[in-house]
């Protein structure tokens, strides 16, 4: 038999059916649902008179639109366009009899941290959603990736989707990170290095000694920036470190079924001499702290350097940085450290975990903010409960920042928490682009680590000489 | 599903690169229920100021492709955001086909289940169709999914290449959902064998 990729293994097993073309229907272990891609799924289901096939492998989670503000139960807290969309989902939730965690839950949270938090996300799975960021859930040795409402109806009435298969690429990070670099710093110097488009029409998996040394949630950041650099999904060959999370979650398997899935998942590898289209290979020991100066999270650069000039890239790129650093604001060869930062957002289902809050809170310990508004937003409300047991909240409240309930909130700002024209954000989330984080709203991302930084400082700054100072 | 036909249309230029679903359809545009009435707030904020006046500039609301029903558009086009909310609002508006040299997968997916036709081309027939729709509304470009091509004002020809099935639904107007619920006996058959190789799933 041929060596195969991990990606190849987990597609085999999933294939319900092929066509000489080679276009597959691919069956759907888990669908997440949240309430912004799904009413008009629904919606679809009910005008033909279809039901949810597998609504025992459905799961949903207000995320997008709640509010993060204490007292949010409170529907007059919301606009009535998202009070409408999550009554939807409340309304869907019932009708289909599929699994749900409502606002008032405590298990509520943005649903790509809620899944894997409560064992839904497993090796060797296929998991989709209605979100570009499932892409979070390879870091388990799953097949995920996000797809359109069309496709969420389709995997709601049939529990498959049709597919082609993708090409294979290997990102590996050889060595050791070295302190102050994280995975975020990972995942966007692989964009930085690739392109947005880099990754089109393949299945990244990242490997390496750096990828292999990353704690699950630190593997999660990595994975859901797969799609930022455009492929369809990432994946990490799950190993001890994968086991250990998933053990004893609720619904991950247990007894006879725990051993019986270990064998399964241990098979789960890219075979020696497996064919990849693609490799791309950074070396860890020289990935820096990053931060993005432009509007797509391909404009990366190390917190050393300066704003690029425009004149220094190729083609509609030339165009392209042109209209970035006019909406930045931003002049050729500032010193990144010199870009002054209004605000901080801290979550998402990028850096919305405990570790990530855990890193901040480091760095924030025993100081001030030196901006106006600096948020912290869990990513769940187990995450923000774990934290409050840790006393995180307290650091955090004392240094200034807002400490907020579990929602995507300002990654995408749909909800009340938005930038304001002209703001300026240092930000964990995934997506710098012209207003996603609201209208001529300016954001550079970051790691949990160089946000605090920022925080404290009130300019892009290079966490590792606050680290310094702590030592 | 409407049926893809041969399209004979304005095309209007937008060379920027990795235009994403943000630009295509703010979010503030997602909170609707439903599909339809989204084209109104296509590329809404590059589309009006503040005030919600138009700004001449932009090419859409430019007399001569008010009534575009092509995109010429730079590389990457549609990545980020999953929101099939973009193909919507596209659709609303009146497009039916984007070229480009590369579409983000999900933006690509979504668009054919909504009788929108993406197509890519290499760079220099990307520059060349750009060049063509840089004329208004004089100059219709002619896109031929049966032959798979797209043709200039002018007859200059260029052929693209289509996933056959996905080719066959657009020019039928399939609904893919009740394609795959034909084969339920097979997804019922991989879900008996699946329940005994993966019982913990």
């Amino acid at each position: 038999m041929s060596p195969k990729t991990l990606y190849d293994k987990i597609w085999d097993a999933h294939v319900v059916s092929e066509d000489s073309d080679g276009t597959c229907l691919l069956y759907i272990d888990r669908h997440l649902v949240h309430e912004v891609t799904s009413p008009q799924a629904f919606e679809g289901l009910r005008m033909a008179g279809r039901k949810v096939r597998a609504p025992e492998k459905t799961i949903a989670v207000p995320d997008h639109n709640v509010p993060t503000t204490l007292g949010r139960e409170n529907p007059d807290q919301m606009p009535e366009d998202s009070r409408i969309q999550v009554a939807a989902l409340d309304t869907n939730a019932k009708e289909f009899g599929i699994h749900y965690y409502p606002v008032t839950d405590v298990r509520q949270g943005i649903v790509h941290i809620v899944g894997p938090e409560q064992g839904w996300t497993l090796p060797g799975m296929t998991v989709v959603c209605g979100d570009s960021h499932t892409a979070t859930h390879g870091a388990f040795g799953a097949l995920a990736h996000g797809i359109g409402t069309s496709e969420v109806e389709h995997v709601l009435a049939t529990q498959t989707l049709i597919q082609k298969k993708s090409k294979n690429m290997k990102v590996e990070i050889t060595g050791k990170l070295r302190p102050g670099v994280t995975a975020k710093d990972i995942t966007l110097a692989v964009i930085g290095a690739t392109g947005t488009a880099g990754g089109t029409g393949y299945v990244i998996e990242y490997c390496g000694e750096a990828i292999r040394d990353l704690s699950m949630e630190g593997r999660m950041t990595v994975c859901n920036m797969a799609i930022e650099g455009g492929a369809r999904a990432g994946l990490i060959a799950p190993d001890e470190t994968t086991y250990e999370y998933v053990k004893g979650r609720p619904h991950a398997p247990k007894g006879a079924q725990w051993e019986a899935a270990m064998d399964w998942w241990k098979t789960l590898y890219t075979d020696e001499g497996a064919h990849f289209d693609k490799v791309v290979t950074l070396k860890g020991e020289e990935i820096e702290p990053v931060v993005t100066w432009g509007t797509s999270p391909e404009d990366v650069l190390p917190i050393s350097a300066v704003v690029p000039a425009p004149e220094s890239f190729k083609g509609g790129k030339v165009e392209a940085a042109k209209r970035a650093l006019d909406y930045m604001g931003l002049t050729p060869g500032q010193k990144l450290t010199d870009i002054k930062i209004d605000t901080v957002f801290i979550g998402s289902c990028t850096n919305g975990r405990i570790e990530d809050l855990r890193a901040a809170a480091k760095i924030v310990e025993g100081k001030k903010i030196a901006i106006n508004r600096a948020m912290v937003v869990p990513g769940s409300g187990l995450v923000r409960a774990q934290a409050e047991e840790e006393g995180l909240d307290k650091i955090f409240i004392d240094a200034g920042f807002e400490w907020r309930m579990a929602g995507c909130s300002m990654c995408l700002a749909m909800n009340p928490d938005q930038l304001s024209e002209g703001e300026r954000c240092a930000s964990t989330s995934n997506r710098n682009f012209e207003g996603r984080q609201g209208y001529k709203g300016r954001t550079h991302l970051v790691s949990p680590a160089m946000a605090a930084a920022a925080a404290l400082t009130g300019h892009l700054t290079d966490v590792r000489e606050l680290m310094t100072e702590n030592a | 599903m409407e049926k893809f036909e041969k399209l004979a249309g304005i095309a209007a230029p937008m060379p920027l690169v990795n235009i994403d679903t943000d630009m295509i359809i703010p979010k503030v545009f997602l909170k609707t229920i439903k599909r339809s009435g989204l084209g109104v707030n296509l590329f809404d904020e590059m589309r009006y100021d503040r005030q919600g006046n138009e700004i001449p500039d932009f090419v859409l609301n430019q007399p001569q492709y008010r009534d575009a029903e092509i995109l010429v558009a730079g590389d990457n086009f549609g990545c980020g955001s999953s929101r099939e909310h973009a193909p919507w609002a596209l659709k609303d508006f009146g497009i039916k086909s984007v070229i480009s040299t590369s579409f983000a997968d999900i933006f690509y997916n979504n668009c054919f289940k909504n009788g929108i036709l993406p197509i890519v081309l290499p760079q220099e027939a990307v520059d060349v169709l750009m060049k063509d729709a840089e004329k208004g509304s004089n100059a219709r470009m002619i896109v031929d999914l049966e032959n798979q091509t797209v043709s200039t004002s002018e007859g200059e020809s260029f052929a693209f290449e289509i996933d056959p099935f996905k080719k066959h639904c657009l020019m039928e107007g399939l609904d893919d959902i009740g394609l795959s619920l034909e084969k339920a006996p097979a997804i019922d058959a991989f879900e008996a064998q699946a329940s005994q190789a993966r019982p913990w799933v």
